[in-house]
């Protein structure tokens, strides 16, 4: 009973707070922006890959990027939320554990999502085609990344008793995420060592995933990439909505 | 009158330290009830229990009819708790707060806008409703975690520390909302608190509460009056001290130097009496045990004043999650 609304409420929650927080949205797509206008743009100067120049090479991983620092930051934030914030109201609330935690990933999707289409906007000025099939498998995409991410995000949120262990968290894991991922170079021909970890870095298939939709050019097939994180993500789903279980 | 709260043995134990040590308790709907002690007394462990925020170690009790262990929904249902720090989202509107809270209560639709006008009338601010609570003072905020508190129509509010952090005037606000909320919302209040003042003024019962186990337990005027009627403090330069020990409603005299402590039953009444078998008094002082003196009577220390470290849910959540 009421669990629909408790879960209306969560969401509307997490949409009030990122259309008033507009300076963070800002912020957090400067990031993204940079890497693909100066890195992007510089390095591209002098080398093409794949047939596109490095830019355009580049631009899927950067969209995943994006979903990727603002889901898990997003996840991340319930260690202050819980001390400081609404949070621990709503823990009190008689709603279900499974409703708190769905309420709070699509409330992270949604922002990471609203992100992500003002990426794919700007795709639009790298020359990146668009058609409405390869839109949606794109958003689906960021989709499935963003409640794997989200969900990681609050498991470790739901896990850690302080912030203190934050900037550990963000060198160990979100950035190694993020150079794993093959986001910036091709993975088809890369030394063993690297393959290895490329490999069992789950942001890796939603970059080809989404190299393959918007550039045309993936390592595997794009049906298989989306299997995969698509498992990475009910993984996460499943070991999220138990750590809100025990979440006292 | 019915029984809003029943405790059995309730017993919680963090490794090896004992919080809260097998209480019995009983509250009756109805009554502003206080549970008063030093932080760390476990006053705040017993609110989290039956708030159903911590499970006990053993013992039960019911809340409103509802088991804690085996009712918890009914229970969270039928309760409202005003937490110790702030916990209203100050990225929204008050107006906002309370809409969420009414969603994630299952306040029924048709219901929803009248009780959060209500709401916001018991606590006065309408005007501030569509103000983000971030341009609230504390006493604000306070008071719109009240009106939240309210907003599912529970029969029983707890409240932690309602005034901790809060100057002296809106603390005699906040007061005097809870007064008002009691009168006309019908509601049962359980609170803890560690002000002397706080109790004084607003509990109809007190418990007090130390090492998990409760020292005393009734109304602040009986237990004040059981240590002992009042103290009348004189200065006399010959004091004539026999013909007043024989007197029966003088329970004590002390001497230091000038100064005489009498202890004696209604001391207004005999007070004039007193004073013309005593001989030439250069001042007297007629003082009424205040609740501290209570506290430092079942306890044997004073009670501290100063603020706890963060908020007492918070603390037992943290407590119990390093486990």
């Amino acid at each position: 009973m009421g669990e629909l609304e408790g879960f209306y409420a969560l969401w509307y929650r997490e949409l009030k707070v990122f259309t008033r927080e507009r300076s963070r949205v800002v912020s957090s797509l400067i990031t993204p922006l940079l890497w693909i206008i100066v890195f992007g743009g510089g390095l591209g100067s002098a080398v093409s890959l794949g047939g596109v120049n490095y830019q355009v090479f580049i631009f899927p991983g950067i969209l995943a990027m994006t979903i990727m620092f603002s889901s898990i930051f997003f996840g991340l934030y319930i260690v202050w939320d819980r001390k400081i914030d609404f949070f621990k109201e709503v823990l009190v609330a008689p709603l279900s554990r499974v409703t708190i935690f769905a309420g709070k990933m699509v409330g992270g999707c949604t922002d990471a999502l609203l992100q992500g289409s003002a990426m794919l906007l700007f795709g639009v000025a790298l020359g990146v085609k668009y058609n409405l099939l390869v839109l949606l498998l794109s958003f689906l995409f960021l989709f499935v990344l963003a409640s794997a991410l989200v969900s990681l995000g609050l498991i470790i949120g739901a896990n850690m008793e302080s912030p203190e262990g934050f900037q550990l968290i963000v060198s160990f894991l979100i950035f190694p995420m993020f150079f794993f991922s093959g986001a910036l170079f091709p993975i088809d021909n890369l030394p063993h060592y690297l393959l290895v970890v490329t490999m069992l870095d789950p942001v890796t298939y939603a970059v080809d995933g989404l190299r393959g939709l918007l550039l045309g050019s993936s390592q595997l097939p794009i049906a298989l990439n989306l299997a995969i994180l698509t498992a990475f993500a009910a993984l996460m789903v499943g070991i999220g909505t138990w750590s809100f279980k025990r979440l006292k | 009158m019915t029984t809003a709260v029943e405790t059995e043995e309730l017993r919680k134990e963090f490794g090896d330290l004992v919080a809260v040590d097998s209480l019995d308790l009983k509250i009756e709907e109805g009554e502003i009830f206080g549970l008063l002690g030093p932080n760390g007394a476990g006053k705040t462990t017993t609110l989290s229990m039956l708030a159903t925020l911590v499970k006990p170690t053993s013992g039960t009790g019911r809340v409103n009819g509802y088991d804690i262990l085996k009712q918890p929904d009914e229970v969270r249902h039928s309760i409202g708790i005003v937490f110790q720090d702030p916990s209203s989202d100050d990225i929204l509107t008050g107006w906002e707060n309370l809409y969420l809270h009414a969603l994630m209560f299952g306040v029924a639709k048709v219901e929803r806008k009248q009780r959060i006008q209500h709401a916001l009338d018991l606590v006065d601010l309408q005007d501030r409703a569509h103000d983000l609570v971030k341009k609230y003072s504390g006493g604000m905020r306070r008071r719109l975690e009240l009106a939240r508190g309210l907003m599912h129509n529970p029969r029983i509010l707890f409240l932690d520390e309602p005034t901790l952090g809060l100057d002296p005037q809106t603390r005699e606000h906040i007061w005097a909302y809870i007064e008002n909320i009691v009168k006309s919302e019908r509601v049962t209040v359980i609170m803890t608190t560690h002000y002397m003042d706080e109790a004084d003024r607003l509990c109809n019962r007190v418990a007090i509460i130390d090492h998990g186990k409760i020292g005393a337990l009734d109304k602040p005027s009986v237990l004040k009056t059981k240590v002992g009627g009042e103290i009348i403090r004189l200065r006399a330069r010959t004091p004539k001290l026999e013909p007043i020990k024989e007197l029966d409603y003088v329970l004590s005299v002390s001497q230091s130097g000038s100064t005489l402590l009498l202890t004696v039953r209604d001391a207004s009444a005999h007070l004039q009496e007193i004073l013309g078998k005593i001989g030439d008094v250069e001042s007297v002082e007629v003082h009424t045990p205040t609740l501290n003196d209570v506290f430092l009577y079942y306890t044997g220390r004073e009670i501290r004043e100063e603020s706890g470290e963060g908020g007492v849910f918070e603390r037992i959540a943290q407590r119990a999650g390093r486990r």
